[in-house]
């Protein structure tokens, strides 16, 4: 393999991650205060379609990047009034919007809508000319950035902050917490919506950074391989990330036997890397990670 | 302020709360001192948790007032309590387990530095300060699920100095600790008080209240019905007070007559989880008509012995007859076969089904067969006929056959599995820590139900931590040390003091087992 091929595989790699760090970003926020998330692909589902509208409507990128934040947000929101307000099955509650993303954006697709471009990388000066290392990790788009910091900042609030101690305490001792005076409710809304945001930045990146344009069902299963990468990652940002990588490594590998060309086997096996990896990983390794405690009851107080 | 409310640290007057159906605190006043220990004494359900949850912000009363340092104060919720430095140690600990204790201890009341981030140092420095100051040793960088609940307690009550509690409420704070980590306790508790935090302690134990208390106020019914002193009461007048009638603290009994063998263990051996053997080699014999107690500090094997017996733990070595049919490794239907009777340690984990229905929970043992099941199908008429009769015969207090068994207070959970294990006809009667956490009321139940069934022929082995209530109840007590039965000795003649030495692994080498009167003796020379 040669240093082009390499370097291609590599951001490859970090490109196909980025949705999904994000989506084990997103189900991270949701899981340590106690709520499931099943929901990151309907969430990144709507906002990709969100961001990708209000691109083709004002042509204002960073606008639209905002749009999908919020839209992600907000069917968040959704899940957290059905299963913390009305004490919904988070599963359910969770299947319930992946169904409904499905549905809205498929019926409001306009096909043949253009837009006005895509978010474009940006080079960071001096650090770009290292030699491959340049290429893979600072020639890449905002979002792609975005996704790297937030998984240190996630690190930081999760497990240095008075927030996130708040959070872990919420998601696996609740009735504790509420005795020491914090709301549980409160913390179990406010994070789910943020879960909700960073599904949504990670919709934004399908549409507004990598591909440029909306198709039906595009998440493709990212957001349950998001939740696959947090639980492998033993719901910690690093874990996540790392798991992220391995999923964007096998996509990337995939797609470059597929472009290769000299390869005998049907490239609907080679296109199953990913997915095949997923059911290995989850099936062989997952077995001693612990779930937060509390995750999947709805809260009641006495 | 005048003199006399200033020296009260809390006060409460005229409370009185009312659930749907139960009048749970009716007027009561309650008055703790500056630096005293006040033992709030009462059954279970008389009202004393309800109370304290008044007290501490969790229920506002119906009526009545709360005094804090002389001041009246309103208690929305227990944020209002910590604030006026009320603190609150629970019955089941509200620690988060995948934490620290300094996490554990700051959570809620954090020290931050700029953005948020926690000042870990700080918090650990905190934490070893009050350790230090109260005697309560304990490090703040440990995780708290791994700790001793001796320990997870203390992390209770460190939590609540740290927000400056000087008022502590402990909610039966020995019903999970070893007499040793009780022990333990009680110097902690002598230690705050003498440095000026008022304590109430939560009890239903008579022999701890006499042992750490200056003060003591009986609840019973929802009523405050006495105030007395230790110096001023006995076990006796105590628990007569709480119950509201002469309690029989002793059982009467006749000698027994025992009759042929009915359990015999030869050579047992058993290992645990861990692969430790510890049941080594175990031999004894129970005969009809007598009681034959277990006596041991927890963890010496007696659990695992009870659980071969009982077929829920293989045989590693040797075996044991029912009534002369021989079993190695029976499943738990074969015994129940055999006519043994199982009362396990553990009664919400293996003695009933939580959310079953007390009729469902009463036929556990033989749902199977005629006349509760026929052919296939449950018959609900005939389960639920067969557990009126036995709520009946043994006083089950329960809203109706359809309740959860769940929601029976802890007396009554257990009143319903003695109930559904000795109400059809037994040969042999296992009891693991029969009255464990019980009320006076239901032990003395209890207890009653033991020596009736082997005054009735019944061979029972009664394994129990309480040294107390095998010298009451067993006829023989063996001592079990290490996976071993160090003596055997008759009940009558075994002092306190002997016992306690024998459970302690202290032994004359010169001695065999079961000869009574020759350990004794060597015993009694040490």
């Amino acid at each position: 393999m040669n240093s082009l091929v390499l370097i291609a595989v590599l951001r490859s790699t970090l490109r196909q991650s980025t949705p999904i760090t994000l989506g084990a970003l997103s189900g991270l926020f949701c899981e340590r205060v106690g709520v499931i998330n099943i929901a990151i692909e309907g969430m990144m589902l709507t906002a990709a379609y969100m961001g990708y509208m209000t691109n083709v409507w004002t042509g204002n990128l960073i606008l639209a990047v905002i749009v999908a934040v919020l839209s992600g947000g907000l069917m968040a929101l959704l899940h957290a009034w059905l299963s913390i307000h009305f004490k919904v099955d988070q599963i359910i509650s969770g299947t319930v919007i992946n169904i409904l993303a499905v549905g809205l954006t498929g019926y409001f697709y306009q096909p043949g809508t253009v837009t006005k471009g895509k978010l474009q990388s940006v080079a960071v000066p001096v650090l770009t000319d290292i030699p491959i290392i340049g290429d893979v990790f600072f020639d890449n788009g905002p979002l792609t950035y975005a996704a790297v910091v937030l998984v240190f900042a996630v690190n930081i609030i999760l497990f240095r902050t008075r927030w996130g101690l708040r959070m872990r305490a919420v998601g696996e001792h609740p009735r504790a917490a509420d005795t020491l005076g914090i709301n549980v409710f409160a913390m179990r809304y406010i994070n789910v919506v943020i879960g909700g945001m960073l599904a949504g930045l990670g919709g934004a990146y399908l549409t507004l950074e990598a591909v440029g344009s909306f198709e039906r069902l595009m998440t493709n299963g990212r957001g349950f391989i998001s939740l696959a990468a947090m639980i492998f990652g033993k719901w910690t940002p690093f874990g996540g990330w790392a798991a992220a990588l391995l999923f964007g490594a096998a996509n990337a590998v995939q797609t470059q036997i597929q472009f290769s060309g000299d390869v005998t086997i049907p490239h609907q096996f080679i296109g199953m890397l990913p997915y095949v990896l997923t059911v290995i990983v989850l099936a062989g390794f997952v077995g001693r990670a612990r779930p937060p405690a509390a995750i999947g009851r709805p809260y009641e107080t006495e | 302020m005048n003199a006399q409310t200033g020296e009260l640290a809390l006060q409460a007057k005229g409370i009185t709360k009312r659930f749907p159906g139960v009048l749970a605190n009716d007027n009561v006043d309650l008055t703790l001192r500056r630096g005293e220990i006040l033992a709030l004494l009462g059954e279970n359900g008389a009202g004393k948790s309800t109370l304290m949850n008044v007290v501490y912000g969790l229920y506002r009363p119906d009526e009545g007032e709360v005094f804090v340092k002389g001041r009246r104060v309103r208690l929305e919720n227990p944020r209002d309590a910590i604030a006026l430095g009320i603190g609150m140690v629970h019955q089941h600990f509200q620690l988060v387990p995948v934490m620290t204790v300094a996490e554990n201890v700051i959570l809620g009341a954090e020290v931050t530095r700029a953005g948020g981030i926690l000042d870990q140092r700080a918090a650990a420095k905190s934490v070893g300060e009050l350790s230090r100051q109260y005697g309560l040793e304990v490090d703040p960088t440990a995780t708290v699920g791994e700790l001793p609940v001796g320990t997870q307690q203390r992390v209770e009550i460190i939590k609540a100095l740290y927000r400056h509690a000087d008022v502590l409420i402990l909610d039966e704070p020995t019903a999970v600790l070893t007499p040793q980590e009780a022990q333990e306790l009680f110097r902690i508790m002598r230690d705050l008080a003498e440095q000026g935090v008022s304590i109430i302690f939560i009890t239903h134990k008579l022999k701890e209240v006499l042992a750490v208390a200056d003060r003591i106020m009986v609840m019973r019914a929802g009523q405050m019905v006495g105030e007395t002193t230790p110096e001023q009461s006995t076990e006796q007048s105590l628990a007569s007070m709480m119950v509201g009638r002469e309690v029989l603290l002793r059982v009467e009994k006749q000698p027994a007559s025992p009759g042929e063998p009915v359990l015999q263990v030869e050579q047992l051996v058993a290992f645990d989880e861990r692969h430790h053997r510890v049941v080594d080699g175990v031999s004894f014999e129970v005969r009809a008509g007598e009681v034959l107690g277990i006596a041991g500090v927890q963890g010496n094997g007696q659990t695992e012995l009870v659980e071969v017996l009982t077929g829920l733990r293989p045989a590693a070595g040797g075996g044991f007859q029912i009534d002369g049919k021989a079993f190695r490794k029976p499943t738990p239907r074969q015994v129940t076969g055999a006519g043994a009777a199982h009362i396990p340690e553990n009664r919400q984990r293996y003695g009933m089904v939580l959310p079953y229905t007390v009729a469902e929970n009463m036929v556990l043992n033989r749902y199977y067969r005629a006349p509760f099941t026929r052919t296939l199908v449950l018959d609900h008429r005939a389960i639920k006929s067969h557990a009126a009769a036995l709520v009946q015969e043994f006083d089950v207090r329960t809203p109706s056959l359809d309740t959860p068994g769940g929601n029976l207070s802890g007396g009554n959970q257990q009143k319903m599995v003695v109930a559904r294990e000795i109400g059809r006809p037994v040969r042999l009667l296992i009891a693991a820590q029969p009255t464990r956490g019980l009320d006076v009321g239901s032990i003395e139940f209890i207890h009653r139900r033991i020596v009736e069934q082997r005054d009735a022929g019944v061979a029972v082995l009664l394994v129990s931590a309480e040294l107390d209530e095998i010298r009451l109840l067993a006829d023989r007590i063996a001592v079990m040390y290490k996976g071993r039965i160090l003596a055997t000795v008759s009940a009558q003649a075994a002092t306190r003091e002997q016992l306690g030495l024998l459970m302690a692994g202290i032994k004359d080498k010169s001695e065999s087992a079961g000869e009574s009167d020759d350990a004794d003796r060597a015993l009694a020379a040490l």
